[in-house]
């Protein structure tokens, strides 16, 4: 989806920030999985959220930006993005939810006027499970988005310097 | 443009796979695949194998997309052999990066079957 000069000023507001996150999220979604992302009610209870892949923005745009879900969802991605081939979805969901992220935070940023070129994304990381504490240095600006992917919660978090 | 051959460049599987299938889908008759997780993966394959195609990514680890791109004239199975990026770094100065550095086209994931076949035809018409 392109954007308009004007929409494109709007967009470098952060407060605009988090309806481009979502957009962002539905557009891989749909595009790469074939499938719809809802916007969550209500927060995800943190527990059940045991997948956490990470990707870092540097440059113009410093800081982290997250995507956490449930090894169930992970799974899930990786069977509707294999297609035919889900045999070994499971193996491959860390690579699945890497990858994701790493896209969703690409779309991102190459809607924000002007912010592409300065800023670099780094190859992502994969975590699982849930008894860890993640500590990063970007935290002046915190934006959370809490989605559905087949009725399981997606949290989607960037944390900027 | 029967059964072409394609070595697809990415550090993630999943991602390899979808290429293939987006090519697939695209309508391209495909016959040998070869995969790569990095430029340095790349460059091995093409110092053994002669293929029609590269498809590639840009950010990955031990050798990045551009920097294969820019080590491609130096391996002779590759002279001539169309490159094409497939990467979520969609800037314009990205974009302009990637062709100066000798890449045939460029598509931003994420993408469609369509886009794939828009992008890769005329490379591939160009080229064969």
């Amino acid at each position: 989806m392109s954007i308009s000069r004007t929409e494109n000023d709007a967009a470098n507001r952060r407060e605009y920030w988090a309806p481009l996150l979502e957009l962002s999220a539905q557009e891989v979604f749909a595009l790469m999985l074939g499938e719809r992302l809802d916007t969550a009610p209500e927060p995800a209870p943190v527990h059940s959220l045991d997948v956490t892949s990470m990707v870092g923005l540097a440059g113009s745009l410093c800081g982290l930006l997250t995507l956490r879900c449930s090894s169930k969802s992970a799974a899930l991605m990786a069977t509707k993005m294999l297609g035919a081939d889900g045999a070994g979805a499971k193996v491959q969901m860390e690579d699945a939810v890497g990858e994701v992220c790493n896209m969703v935070a690409g779309n991102f940023k190459n809607k924000i006027s002007g912010i592409g070129d300065g800023c670099k994304l780094s190859v992502p990381t994969v975590i699982t499970g849930s008894n860890y504490c993640l500590c990063t240095l970007a935290n002046d600006y915190t934006l959370e988005i809490n989605l559905l992917f087949h009725g399981n919660p997606i949290v989607i978090s960037l944390q900027l310097n | 443009m029967d059964n072409i051959s394609v070595l697809i460049v990415d550090d993630s599987s999943v991602m390899r796979k979808i290429v293939e299938r987006s090519l697939r889908q695209a309508g391209i008759e495909i016959g040998e695949v070869f995969e790569a997780g990095n430029g340095l993966e790349a460059l091995a394959v093409l110092n053994e194998r002669k293929v029609n195609l590269v498809l590639c990514d840009i950010n990955m680890p031990a050798m990045d997309g551009l920097e294969f791109v820019k080590q491609l004239p130096r391996v002779e199975n590759a002279k001539g052999v169309p490159v094409v990026m497939i990467t979520t770094e969609g800037s314009e100065g990205h974009v302009v990066q990637a062709l100066s550095a000798g890449a045939r086209g460029y598509i931003r994931k994420p993408f469609t079957a369509d886009q794939v076949k828009e992008h890769i035809l005329p490379v591939l018409a160009g080229s064969l």
